[in-house]
């Protein structure tokens, strides 16, 4: 099934919205600079309309089916948070508006910073970054200059995990850390001898994802902190598995010092086919003053009849802005949206259902897929997509035969740690039924996997294409509606 | 609520898993740590947050009640309703990174879409499927040049008359970075539009200079000697745009530049106090290898149809790690499809009237404010797009608290980021001020002159 591109589509003439005519007097363009030609598409607005709801048709959603899609908390995104943020007077307010005709959009980023800091047990936050990736940023930066700030210009080695995300070096990477990979155990938890070995005065820090990326929460924890405490560096904390253990414990209380959240994930906001994130931070009390310019804070207490006045405030030691104006505010105001529904006890109740449907479903699947550890799980858990009497079937046959029966696949080969990986994360907005019936449909691909593997190794039959030749794709490279170099103007 | 589970369901579960009750799941995290009181606010119920949110928001004056002349970065900008109607669809905005090709095809050709348009916008031969913003995306060309010449250039020069706030984005970036200079935006170069200071700037250690088109200011520079010069010492010049402004000026990539960058905001995007936007990334061919971000190409599936699917990925962090070319892992998703629903349904002709519209309301306001006592154009002779700067005789904070009196946010005071524009006012028109707004403000701005 395939739908023509816009620039297929188009028809000279044609034409969707009019601009209302020039209502002053014309002066003309400026010399030498005028534009010779502008290939745009030329279609009706029902062509458009038609257009982009037949795509829309090609993807697969939460809206439309289950998504097991571990690590990313693909949780339902509640219709109320996407009407609070088209509110007008939050939709339709510049980021340059003198501070006080935005009291409302202060008061809300105030206090959401004060939610998520309450939330994850620190003292301090800041919205400002766009994604978790710019919120490890943000955290690697401060790391890095409270070393500097104290002469310690030698702590350069950042410890991350076998088992982390990929944005962990990549990060550390940017700010010039050297990278030191960090062992797991047996058990799933943080190699504590290797752990020892590692630290010395040339550490600046741990990057830890707790519960980690196998849904484990490391037994631990408290000793690992202590560990990288005691030889002087900081631990950073992804967020990225915060569902797990929402009103269940908070990482800043633990000793974590800094961590970034993941609003798309843990907070509902939805993913958007990849984006925006955000990916606000928050901080123990020794790195409040490195957060990045500028923060919301109250500029002139309230009193009886007056409310306080919120304004923006730079930080003393401030590692600057990370981007531009005031964080991905629309997103703020789903996520405060959302908590504000939650209360101490919804966020508890979402944790505790999220932990429950990832041990039932683990419990379901364990005795057919190999659960490589153990444990009882957290929000998610890694399963190994192999056997051995059938070695021509891989985690991608598994992934890609979910299709045919509807279902997201869940991740797969990730973590790097387990052999032909399949993580799966139900999250706690799916109900049992849904949960049984992925079950079933894990057993029964299972037993293909003996009886008919074709059927596995050409899957999926039933999807909008066949499996896509990606190697073609990064060979031929296309990556435009004419040929590269060609065809413009 | 939000928790579909019965008090049976989680007995069935409970016993399916052999345990007693779910706190049993969570006794791995140590006890003194278990169940913190939380001191959040009670629950509200749906109605209850919405009414809550909407008391919120009150608490703002918006666009919709002021007449709004601030740009500086972000714009107000007429949005099709086609847009907001095709975004609320679940299967937009419910969906994951499109990972699975065989069920992401419409985020895939979206994306491609976005892509095409982008490249034919600015001229160029590559963009990516978005960067977080503006600012980040000039970060980004930053990084792109360090690793393009594999860090043996340390001078990177911007024009002070780049967007400050893409400059401090710059400086955090690389703040870390010893080896790194970031120079050409001090007072002494100045904002000149001969641009002679900072051509004088460039040598064979510079591995990028950045300007911006129409600049900070709204002013249209000749960049074609610049990027001359550059190109002799072999250093990439990128140039952030205003996409709008492209529907009437030469693109960028006509002007010989490497990499095209800017904020899509004007696409289509709702202003929301600054953000979700996105930052586009548009270089040449030469430059491919060496893009951040989410790319997606064209190939086939296994019985020969047309398919889309992320390509080139071992450039990403998910693959590389800590030699990724940069750590970004998400996209502007849904703003990227906003942007190209609003660069479709334009079209070749609409997309052409809104950049002529403002450019002609822009003229008209410029003229009437300079003839207002007090006020004068502070770049008479240079060609601008849809800003302009004022320089006023009385404080500019006096003149825009006037303004506010009459519900009209007056524009953008210099003085905060430029010291030597103490007393310049910018002033941004868009297609959605009327030749009647404008004659508002300057009956406004005259009455106050007087007072």
């Amino acid at each position: 099934m395939t739908e023509p591109t816009i620039f297929e589509m188009s028809s000279p003439g044609r034409r969707a919205i009019k601009m209302p005519a020039v209502d002053v007097p014309e002066v003309p363009l400026p010399k030498g600079f005028e534009r010779q030609n502008l290939a745009f598409p030329e279609i009706s607005e029902l062509g458009v309309v038609r257009h982009f709801t037949r795509l829309s048709q090609l993807n697969y959603s939460i809206d439309t089916g289950f998504y097991p899609l571990g690590s990313c908390t693909m949780k339902y995104n509640p219709k109320i948070n996407e009407a609070t943020a088209r509110i007008p007077g939050f939709g339709h307010t510049h980021p340059l508006q003198p501070e006080d005709t935005v009291q409302g959009n202060l008061y809300l980023m105030y206090h959401l910073q004060k939610m998520l800091a309450e939330i994850g047990g620190f003292a301090g936050a800041t919205l400002q970054p766009a994604a978790g990736a710019q919120g490890e940023l943000v955290g690697a930066l401060m790391i890095k200059k409270y070393h500097q700030d104290r002469g310690d210009f030698q702590r350069l080695r950042m410890l991350i995990p076998d088992s982390a995300h990929g944005t962990n070096p990549a990060t550390s990477a940017m700010v010039g850390f050297e990278i030191v990979p960090l062992p797991t155990d047996p058990r799933g938890n943080v190699d504590l001898e290797a752990l020892k070995s590692l630290v010395d005065d040339r550490l600046a820090g741990l990057m830890l994802t707790n519960p980690n990326t196998l849904g484990l929460f490391d037994e631990n924890v408290e000793e690992v902190i202590k560990i990288v405490h005691q030889a002087g560096g900081l631990v950073y904390g992804d967020g990225a598995n915060m569902n797990a253990i929402l009103g269940v414990a908070q990482p800043g209380k633990i000793g974590f010092d800094v961590l970034h959240y993941n609003i798309h994930k843990t907070f509902s906001t939805p993913h958007g086919g990849g984006g925006p994130g955000s990916g606000p931070v928050v901080v123990a009390e020794r790195l409040l003053d490195y957060l990045p310019d500028p923060v919301v804070d109250i500029i002139e207490e309230g009193d009886e009849e007056n409310p306080p006045l919120y304004g923006f405030v730079t930080p003393s030691k401030t590692i600057g802005r990370i981007k531009s104006f005031h964080g991905h505010f629309g997103l703020l105001v789903r996520a405060y949206t959302y908590i504000s529904m939650l209360g101490a006890e919804g966020l508890r109740d979402i944790a505790e259902k999220a932990v429950l449907n990832a041990n039932y479903l683990q419990e379901k699947l364990k005795g057919t897929y190999t659960l490589p550890y153990d444990r009882s799980c957290m929000h998610e858990f890694v399963l190994e997509g192999f056997w051995e009497d059938v070695p021509e079937i891989h985690a991608l046959d598994i992934a890609k035969r979910l299709i045919d029966y509807g279902l997201h696949p869940p991740t797969n080969y990730f973590p790097l740690i387990v052999k032909e990986a399949l993580m799966i994360e139900p999250t706690e907005t799916e109900s049992i039924e849904t949960l049984d019936r992925f079950a079933e449909v894990m057993l029964k691909i299972a037993e293909e996997a003996r009886t008919q593997p074709e059927l596995l190794k050409n899957a999926p039959h039933h999807a909008p294409i066949k499996r896509a030749d990606e190697l073609k794709a990064a060979k031929d490279l296309v990556l435009c509606c004419y040929p590269m170099g060609l065809g413009q103007d | 609520m939000f928790t579909p589970h019965t008090q049976k369901d989680v007995e069935v579960m409970l016993k399916s898993i052999g345990i007693e009750k779910i706190e049993d799941l969570f006794t791995e995290i140590p006890e003194k740590f278990r169940y913190p009181k939380l001191n959040l606010a009670p629950r509200l119920t749906e109605m209850e947050a919405a009414m809550e949110l909407e008391s919120i928001a009150s608490a703002n004056g918006s666009t919709k009640d002021l007449l709004s002349f601030l740009g500086a970065g972000a714009y107000d900008h007429y949005i099709p309703a086609i847009i907001d109607n095709i975004l609320q669809r679940g299967e937009w905005y419910t969906s994951y990174t499109p990972y699975q090709p065989e069920i992401s095809q419409g985020t895939l050709q979206a994306i491609f879409e976005f892509q095409s348009l982008i490249c034919q916008l600015t001229g160029m031969d590559v963009c990516n499927a978005s960067h977080y913003d503006g600012a980040t995306a000039a970060a980004e060309a930053m990084i792109l040049a360090d690793s393009h010449f594999r860090g043996k250039r340390n001078k990177f020069l911007v024009s002070r008359a780049v967007n400050p706030q893409y400059r401090a984005v710059m400086r955090t970036y690389f703040q870390t970075h010893d080896d790194v200079h970031i120079l050409g935006d001090e007072p002494e170069t100045g904002i000149e539009t001969d641009l002679q200071k900072l051509i004088d700037q460039i040598d064979n250690d510079t591995a990028l200079v950045l300007v911006q088109y129409p600049d900070f200011f709204g002013r249209i520079v000749d960049y074609k000697p610049l990027i001359d010069a550059a190109h002799a010492h072999g250093t990439l010049v990128a140039v952030a745009t205003n996409p709008t402004a492209l529907g009437i000026l030469t693109p960028p990539g006509e002007l010989g530049a490497d990499i095209v960058i800017g904020e899509g905001q004007p696409l289509g995007i709702p202003l929301s106090f600054g953000g979700p936007y996105l930052g586009y990334f548009a270089v040449t061919n030469d430059l491919l290898r060496k893009i951040a971000g989410r790319l997606v190409g064209e190939t086939q599936d296994v019985d020969g149809n047309l398919a889309y699917v992320l390509t080139l990925t071992a450039r990403e962090q998910h693959i590389r790690r800590g030699k990724a070319t940069s750590n970004i892992c998400s996209n502007q998703g849904l703003m990227t499809l906003a942007a190209t629903i609003y660069m479709t349904v334009l079209g070749k002709e609409g997309f052409k009237e809104v950049s002529n519209l403002c450019y002609q309301k822009a003229h008209f306001a410029a003229e009437q404010v300079g003839q207002v006592e007090g006020f004068t154009l502070a770049f008479p002779e240079t060609p601008f797009f849809h800003e302009f700067v004022v320089k006023s005789e009385k404080p500019v904070a006096d003149v825009l608290e006037w303004l506010r009196d009459h519900d009209i946010l007056g524009g953008y005071d210099l003085g905060q980021d430029y010291p030597e524009l103490k007393g310049h006012l910018m002033i941004a028109v868009t297609e959605k001020i009327s030749r009647e707004d404008i004659e508002y403000l300057v009956a406004v701005l005259e009455e106050e002159y007087h007072d």
